[in-house]
């Protein structure tokens, strides 16, 4: 919160998933599960209280066979930088203990877990239902608490936890580089455990102010889109589809509005 | 809170908000002082004292 | 009967229906705590809140008993500061009631949270851009003014009021009440908007999203207006209710004439604003977003576009329809109407703030978002309203609560 005056990043990471590739395998969701100690109930039926970083979303185009359709979302934390790219996303601005923060190196939005008491207030404010609550305490089965990750944190009850596009990773290779005297990250040297794990390459991940990245041209492809634009919560996930009810479902349109001649403000300010 | 924790930061909106906290919190602590050693005073002094119109 | 502890003059029920009274509300009391033990030491999986719906029935409580309990600020700003002294008739029942209120929204608030032990942590690590730290703040600081103010009633009571210095203590408090209650209403403004400001600055919730002015949305403004309205009619449908219950005129009519008065105005000054607030809502905030009125609306009993009608028009119009006419007022049934259909709305109103926002789906291939609370919820949240029947009777049986009851009942 302290650099809240410096405004804009130096650098956004960000990811671009290719709708047109994702095959709904949930491979990302189980290396996320894997790679962030996330914590899971013996029934897994409720997907309302069950705790997941990324979770994959499938959605119809509401047509009948044989003009039926399918298209899977992968939806990570949207990374928000909210109205006027300040770090204003809907969860920082609301928490009332400091507990969440937007990182200005980075463009990442955290969660202070030890930090957190429970008021839920972000994950009223997150229009992505990307936050989640533990609402027990984690228990994981016979000697699986020896697989653990020592590099993330389990998280206690009472908390909401989220997507944090591994951090941890960032730090990781932040002191690499320290160590061999760079100051940039290469571009492979930062990458999160959903996008490794996806069998058929369609999530890329960089940062999205660099040009040398590949997110940079990706995210101004002409059918990319962001989940829920209108709303200016300038999110850093973006998605690509080549069809037009997909990049209709990612946002809300009146009857007489289209996703291609809308000019919102948020679409002039990505 | 405090300007000794983390969060501090000397802008106007820590000057604002925690200003009207710490000036309501003031008043409320100055005036039941004040009515606490009125009363001992009144104590002290044996004043019979009315409730008045209340 | 009568003991030094009951206010001479008085005539008190005997002590074995008092206790039976107090033995069946305790009963309740302690099914609530029960709920609230059971939920502090197992956690919010006691519930039946989940991550679409993180806040739910709790919140929802929170936010009517402040609203509600806004008569203590409204009620003490025009007898203290704008100075109708008729009103001290009802202002010591008003702060009692208010005392309740806030007690209760604290209790609710420690057991809502996912760790309450880290509860101070909202004010050590204050994030001041958050419209419920300022929440937190106002309402916890509110909560000791009106504890101030409730002190100097509780003196009064005879036995108490035998020891000079606490005679001493609640004189010189009344004398300097004013100050106390400038300060309450300060507080109070900005902890009722500030908690309308929780639900309208929500920019990724387009049903609850206001615009407004400054940091403030409209929401903010509209919450304190419809407390200083609603707050009042709380006040005096729960002196109607202690009446039947005593069986015993307590106030007199011109001064719940006068608060009624007052509270109609402000009730039809806030639903107008409240309409417009609504329209362009529905017009253009919403629009700009991609929503038309309807999305926000179904077939649901309760989320249908009923609920809407029946907080606009039913509980808002007609009672401040009614207040606002004398005839309105002086009709004994139609005064108890409009001050409960006027509670009633102010709940709705807050109750579409909170799990209406969580109800509606933000994505068009999501549904709607549907909850029932667990009994644990329910009986925490009836627990306030047992702690309140309690407070109020032991405060009633010990307490000169109403001056004017003596005067209005001299066969006692």
């Amino acid at each position: 919160m302290k650099e809240s005056a410096t405004h804009e990043t130096a650098r956004r990471y960000g990811m671009v998933i290719d709708l047109d590739k994702c095959t709904g395998c949930g491979a990302c969701m189980v290396s996320c599960y894997a790679e962030n100690n996330v914590p899971f109930k013996k029934d897994e039926s409720n997907k309302l209280d069950s705790i997941n970083w990324i979770r994959v979303v499938k959605m119809t185009n509401q047509k009948p066979y044989p003009d039926t359709q399918i298209c899977y979302l992968p939806m990570p934390c949207m990374q928000c930088d909210g109205v006027g790219k300040h770090g204003h996303s809907p969860c920082v601005s609301v928490c009332p203990a400091v507990a969440t923060d937007y990182d200005f190196t980075t463009g990442i939005v955290s969660q202070i877990y030890t930090r957190c008491f429970g008021c839920r207030y972000c994950m009223a404010a997150c229009p992505y239902h990307a936050r989640k609550f533990n609402w027990w305490d984690p228990v994981w089965p016979a000697d699986m608490e020896k697989y653990l990750s020592p590099n993330v944190s389990p998280r206690m009850r009472g908390v909401v936890e989220k997507c944090s596009f591994c951090f941890h990773r960032y730090q990781l290779a932040r002191d690499k580089a320290y160590q061999e005297e760079r100051a940039e990250l290469e571009e492979n040297e930062y990458q999160p455990a959903c996008v490794e794990a996806c069998p058929v390459k369609a999530m890329t991940f960089g940062d999205l102010n660099n040009p040398a990245h590949a997110v940079y041209e990706l995210k101004n492809h002409k059918h990319a889109f962001r989940l829920l634009e209108r709303l200016e919560t300038n999110p850093k996930v973006y998605y690509i589809s080549s069809k037009e009810w997909v990049r209709r479902n990612g946002d809300n349109y009146l009857p007489d509005e289209a996703p291609g001649r809308l000019k919102s403000k948020a679409k002039a300010r990505h | 809170m405090f300007p000794f924790v983390f969060e501090w930061v000397w802008d106007m909106s820590h000057m604002v908000f925690m200003g009207g906290l710490w000036y309501a919190l003031t008043i409320m602590g100055l005036g039941l002082t004040y009515c606490i050693i009125k009363a001992l005073i009144d104590t002290r002094q044996k004043k019979g004292g009315t409730h008045g119109g209340h | 009967m009568e003991t030094p502890l009951i206010p001479p003059g008085v005539k008190r029920c005997p002590t074995w229906q008092f206790a039976l009274w107090m033995a069946a509300v305790g009963a309740v009391l302690l099914w609530g705590v029960y709920a609230m033990i059971l939920v502090w030491w197992k956690g919010l999986n006691q519930t039946n809140m989940n991550d679409a719906y993180g806040f739910a029935l709790w919140i929802w409580a929170d936010l009517a008993v402040i609203a509600l309990g806004g008569g203590a600020f409204f009620t003490g700003f025009l007898t203290y500061i704008i100075g109708k002294d008729k009103l001290k008739g009802i202002i010591n029942y008003a702060v009692i009631i208010g005392f309740i209120c806030y007690s209760s929204a604290l209790l609710i608030l420690a057991i809502d949270i996912g760790q309450p032990l880290r509860g101070w942590f909202i004010f050590w690590h204050a994030n001041v851009h958050s419209m419920l730290t300022e929440v937190a703040f106002c309402l916890s600081c509110y909560f000791g003014v009106l504890t101030i103010e409730f002190i100097p009633l509780i003196l009064e009571n005879p036995r108490l009021a035998a020891k000079p210095f606490l005679h001493h203590l609640s004189h010189n408090m009344h004398e300097i009440m004013a100050v106390f209650a400038a300060t309450g209403v300060f507080l109070s403004f900005f902890h009722q908007g500030s908690l309308g400001g929780v639900a309208g600055v929500l920019f990724g919730r387009p049903f609850a999203y206001r615009e407004g002015i400054f940091i403030w949305p409209w929401t903010f403004f509209l919450f304190t207006w419809s407390a200083a309205a609603c707050g009042p009619c709380f006040t005096i449908l729960v002196t109607w209710i202690t009446e039947k219950i005593t069986g015993k005129k307590l106030v007199q009519q011109d001064v719940i004439g006068l608060l009624a008065k007052i509270a109609g105005w402000m009730l039809i000054t806030y639903i107008i604003a409240k309409s417009i607030d609504t329209l362009y809502w529905a017009l253009v905030t919403a629009p700009g977003m991609g929503f038309t009125l309807m999305d926000f609306y179904t077939d649901h009993p309760i989320y249908n576009i009923g609920i809407l009608f029946a907080e606009i028009v039913l509980c808002g119009f007609l009672p401040a329809l009614i207040l606002i006419t004398r005839r309105g007022r002086e009709n004994g049934f139609l005064l108890i109407l409009s001050v409960l259909l006027a509670v009633l709305g102010c709940s709705i109103n807050r109750w579409v703030m909170v799990l209406q926002v969580m109800a509606v789906p933000v994505f068009s291939f999501e549904s709607w978002f549907l909850y029932s609370p667990s009994w644990q919820e329910v009986a925490t949240t009836i627990l306030p309203v047992a702690y309140g029947v309690i407070l109020i009777s032991l405060a009633h049986r010990y307490l000169p609560v109403f001056p004017q009851e003596k005067e209005l009942n001299p066969a006692n």
